[in-house]
């Protein structure tokens, strides 16, 4: 059995690793558990490691690359004594004190927990949708965008996310289609413009995806009319997925309060779960500013919030 | 062969791929692939760990042709070469032990 832990932190995205400088500097020597390599947005380092130009973290004038700011994160949590476990937790039972955490077989003790597990992309759940994955068919723009040069390609998505990579891939594309199944989008005003402005982006508007196409590679989508259901083909030869995340919580679905979409619940102003001792920061308990940046700011607030509780129940 | 991961480009992967006697894994990779970085620390522990299989890797950057080639379109992927020829392509980052067992036939 392994020895009890002052603080496990489950999830290693800007919350998580916020957490773990600010309780390794609080000598609570929290033991990270980071995840798993995946090319799906749930991962060691969070949603950021699928990402290019972080422009609006602040301190890097000239922004900075997801991946970087990520390996960036958790070298300043490693130099203040945080361990890390390469893997994904498979169970955890918050009834009784101290805490257990299993990773497989291996289970963990702490007397207090920090949940930062995230959000992970949805998919469109079509039928070809696995299959062509790899095959022409991305969840990563930053990885897949290169191998698209000079192509035709369409994003869908309306959001920050969407707009984002499809003004990304507009650096590789012949020409990005932005299918959206609103008549207007969602994402931040400056992302907008920057979309609306750019020649080689066209943003199909009250459109969804009803069908994937192709057999060894993507050839194509069906797109429907959001208010005229008329169905029409869309010959691209990649396609992007951006349509927004669900929140990693299946883990707690039985042991912490969830909202009805998913979300954990934590008090207003505060980082606490209805479990005294559990704490949960950033994207899986935030349904509303979903930003690095306020993931971080939760991730403080839930080692401070740790570190208090162990001060107030030494033993 | 050393053991370590091996860089190829266009100029030596055939040479080393087509005289290799055991399967080689190349990891097809880039510097902006955030995937691509999480897997790299697995490769070199496989790479020493395991004698059966060589692995290498090649920047689809710097080699456009050889991602050309075997029709790349997602990275991280990695594709394990027998006698020369493509024999496994496995696409996507994924953790030590499912990646293992992807090429258990080759170790």
């Amino acid at each position: 059995m392994n020895d009890i832990r002052d603080a496990i932190i489950i999830g290693s995205g800007p919350a998580g690793l916020t957490a773990a400088i600010y309780a390794a500097r609080a000598n609570m020597a929290p033991l990270v558990i980071e995840g798993e390599p995946s090319s799906t947005s749930d991962q060691p380092g969070g949603q950021l490691m699928l990402t290019t130009d972080v422009e609006n973290f602040p301190g890097f004038p000239d922004g900075i690359m997801g991946p970087e700011l990520m390996t960036n994160f958790r070298a300043q949590a490693s130099r203040f004594g945080a361990e890390f476990i390469t893997s994904k937790v498979t169970r955890v039972d918050f009834s009784e004190r101290p805490f257990k955490i299993w990773v497989g077989e291996d289970a963990h003790r702490a007397r207090t927990v920090i949940v930062s597990t995230g959000a992970q992309s949805l998919m469109l759940g079509l039928p070809n949708e696995d299959r062509l994955l790899g095959h022409g068919l991305s969840t990563c723009a930053t990885c897949d965008g290169f191998f698209f040069r000079d192509q035709d390609i369409a994003v869908v998505g309306g959001g920050d996310s969407a707009v984002e990579e499809a003004t990304f891939l507009t650096r590789f594309a012949s020409k990005v289609y932005l299918i959206h199944r609103r008549d207007q989008l969602r994402a931040s005003k400056i992302m907008r413009e920057r979309a609306l402005a750019n020649p080689k982006l066209d943003i199909l508007w009250n459109s969804q995806v009803v069908e994937i196409q192709g057999d060894e590679k993507l050839s194509g989508v069906v797109l429907e009319d959001t208010l005229t259901h008329d169905q029409r083909p869309l010959i691209v030869q990649g396609l992007f997925i951006a349509i927004g995340h669900h929140p990693n919580t299946a883990l707690f679905q039985d042991q912490l309060e969830l909202k009805a979409n998913g979300y954990l619940v934590t008090e207003p102003n505060s980082s606490k779960t209805q479990i005294a001792g559990v704490f949960a920061c950033g994207d899986v308990q935030d349904d509303y500013y979903r930003q690095a940046v306020t993931a971080a700011g939760s991730g403080c607030m839930a080692a401070i919030d740790a570190e208090r509780w162990l001060e107030e129940h030494p033993g | 062969m050393a053991k370590g991961i091996t860089d190829l480009d266009m100029n030596s992967f055939d040479d080393v791929i087509g005289s290799s006697d055991t399967p080689v894994l190349v990891d097809f990779w880039a510097e902006w692939c955030g995937p691509c970085k999480m897997i790299a620390p697995i490769l070199e522990e496989i790479a020493s760990e395991q004698d059966g299989i060589k692995i290498a890797k090649v920047n689809v950057d710097e080699s456009p042709d050889l991602a050309r080639r075997y029709e790349i379109m997602s990275i991280p992927a990695l594709i394990v070469f027998e006698n020369g020829e493509p024999a496994k392509k496995l696409i996507g980052a994924k953790p030590k032990g499912a990646l293992l067992e992807e090429i258990g036939e080759f170790l």
